[in-house]
């Protein structure tokens, strides 16, 4: 069905999907919790933090990503000595783009379900004999599942889609760093490549779709198990 | 086994309590706003004050002075709020096993079945909480609360978020809670009759942050000032007496007040057990003379031990029966109509019906 070069696409493209999501979760749990729980008044500040890559052209967040994180930058070449981690183009440095730019739409709901709990549910856990740890893994964690489950799918399609940042950073390497959105636009610039790219268009639209579809069905299940009161 | 002395200000209203109970349930009675529920989260740990010390169950778990403060989870308080504040992620088995988890001592299989059975939530154990009326919530709150192997109880008006069928449906458990279980308890309600019921020996009176009084619950209700306007109504006597028998002809049932005979609508308690009967004063007429024909079933001779005017047109007679105390509240112009004065023999007259549903098992050895 797939021939050779669209598979690797395909797969290139939800590995560095799901590794971009996965690495920014615990990243995300942090922002949403601080963001709905703390009373610190410079959190505005983080807030705005969060949400830039959602405002800032993609191009932008890419180029300050390849300015802050090349070989040559300080924190890049500290990174690539220390722990041999190189971004710039790289596949890691696609999933690092797409996770930035995923980012928000990750917090946000998982922010929001945080702000729907009912804090002395959460008391009533700490007299129980549950320590703040306990509480937050037995209690809050399993209640904000479901802003979890759709902020993990929105994420994912963000980052599958990602393209703006990731060319500037990553670049257009065949195998390495060229994504399903960056392999179609590379297919369009080239005369006669129109096919080639409808059927990249058509598998595109099959992923997100499914994504979808599945976030629902786990996201039904979760509440069937947890239906509020 | 409580000894309190905090002082905490959360906005506008301050908190500065203290007070020592000795008593196995301990009620903490005041009107809305006045600081229990502040005062039983700092006892809990969820609040911690700015100023003062907590012992709990014979154990300091706060001291500002030598900078100790135990937090919640390591207090061992099992906690029963006025919402049950389940958790609904977890079936009834798991909310009721969340504590277990946790308790250094956990309870055996055992312990479990003979708190679901007290609770009678066995039906309910497979059961999604979300389903669950107010009333099956609560319960579940209670044991959840029971089976975290607790050091000492504290219940936040834990009957006043359900309807009055609800209450009347709870009502039972949270009695036999504080017959059945030997932990001290506290008892947090603005109503005069729960407290009685189910605080009937030591109770701290609240109001606006302060202690108003702290002692005997007999003493407290002869204080009408204490009550508050709403209740001042059920001011009157706590009389410690004994079942002599239930007579099942007419279904009254026979209480021995100090030689003297009470017959009151059936209670529940076995011949020979000890029961506390609430008395309102207003419900207390007087006689010099033993009255003859008359419906009232209660005549207690006694003698007058002190006459004090309460308001323009009342009042409060207080009479000596045997060892105990009754209340009078009369008008004054039948007091001077009678001529009643300190060292009268008089004769109370109390209708059964007025003490129904008045009469309850006495806890903690009054």
């Amino acid at each position: 069905m797939l021939n050779p070069a669209q598979a690797e696409v395909l797969s290139l493209s939800l590995w560095v999907a799901s590794t971009a999501v996965l690495f920014s979760l615990l990243p995300a749990l942090a922002a949403a919790w601080f963001l709905a729980r703390s009373r610190w008044r410079g959190k505005m500040l983080v807030d705005a933090l969060v949400h830039l890559p959602l405002v800032l052209p993609p191009v932008v967040t890419g180029y300050l990503l390849l300015v802050g994180l090349g070989r040559n930058s300080l924190v890049g070449g500290w990174l690539a000595d220390t722990f041999g981690l190189v971004f710039a183009f790289q596949w890691t440095g696609a999933a690092l783009a797409g996770a930035i730019m995923g980012f928000p739409l990750l917090v946000r709901p998982i922010r929001l379900s945080l702000e729907a709990i009912d804090t002395r549910v959460e008391a009533a856990a700490a007299t129980l004999g549950a320590s703040p740890a306990w509480v937050a893994l037995t209690v809050t964690v399993p209640l904000v599942l479901p802003g979890l489950i759709a902020g993990m799918v929105l994420a994912f399609a963000r980052a599958l889609g990602e393209f703006g940042a990731t060319i500037t950073f990553a670049s257009n390497i065949p195998g390495e760093t060229r994504t399903l959105p960056i392999a179609i636009y590379t297919f369009i610039q080239v005369p006669g490549g129109e096919n080639q790219a409808l059927q990249l268009i058509l598998i595109s639209i099959a992923v997100s779709l499914s994504a979808l579809l599945v976030s629902e069905l786990i996201a039904r299940r979760v509440k069937r198990l947890q239906a509020p009161l | 086994m409580l000894s309190i002395d905090v002082a905490h200000r959360i906005g506008d209203f301050s908190l500065d309590c203290r007070f020592d109970s000795d008593a196995r349930v301990t009620g903490l009675f005041g009107p809305s706003g006045a600081g229990k529920s502040t005062l039983l989260r700092i006892m809990a740990g969820l609040i911690r004050p700015e100023r003062g010390r907590v012992e709990l169950a014979g154990r300091c778990v706060f001291d500002s002075a030598r900078n100790i403060h135990v937090p919640a989870h390591r207090r061992r308080i099992g906690y029963v709020f006025q919402q049950a504040r389940l958790f609904t992620h977890l079936n009834v088995r798991h909310n009721l096993r969340y504590g277990a988890w946790f308790a250094r001592d956990k309870p055996d299989a055992e312990r479990f079945d003979q708190v679901v059975d007290m609770l009678d939530i066995g039906p309910l154990l497979g059961r999604r909480v979300a389903g669950l009326s107010g009333g099956e919530q609560q319960r579940i709150a209670i044991g959840r609360a029971l089976l975290s192997n607790p050091a000492m109880l504290l219940l936040d008006e834990p009957l006043a978020s359900l309807d009055a069928a609800r209450k009347q449906e709870v009502l039972p458990y949270v009695e036999r809670l504080s017959v059945e279980t030997q932990l001290p308890i506290v008892f947090v309600s603005h109503q005069l009759d729960e407290l009685l019921r189910l605080a009937n020996r030591q109770v701290v009176a609240v109001r606006d942050g302060r202690v108003a009084y702290c002692g005997a619950t007999a003493e407290f209700l002869a204080r009408p000032e204490l009550l508050g306007a709403d209740q001042a109504r059920d001011a009157g006597a706590l009389l410690r007496v004994r079942v002599r028998e239930h007579q099942q002809a007419d279904g009254l049932s026979e209480l021995d007040c100090g030689g003297q005979s009470l017959f009151v609508p059936r209670v529940d308690q076995a011949p020979g057990s000890a029961v506390t009967v609430h008395v309102r004063a207003r419900d207390v007429m007087l006689a010099r003379e033993r009255p003859q024909g008359i419906s009232a079933l209660n005549i207690l001779s006694g003698t007058i031990e002190s006459l004090v005017a309460d308001g323009d047109y009342a009042v409060n007679v207080l009479i000596g029966v045997g060892d105990q105390r009754l209340e009078a509240r009369v008008t004054r112009r039948s007091a001077e109509h009678l001529e009643l004065a300190v060292g009268q023999p008089i004769h109370s007259v109390i209708k059964s019906l007025a003490l129904a549903e008045q009469a309850w098992e006495r806890l903690g050895g009054l």
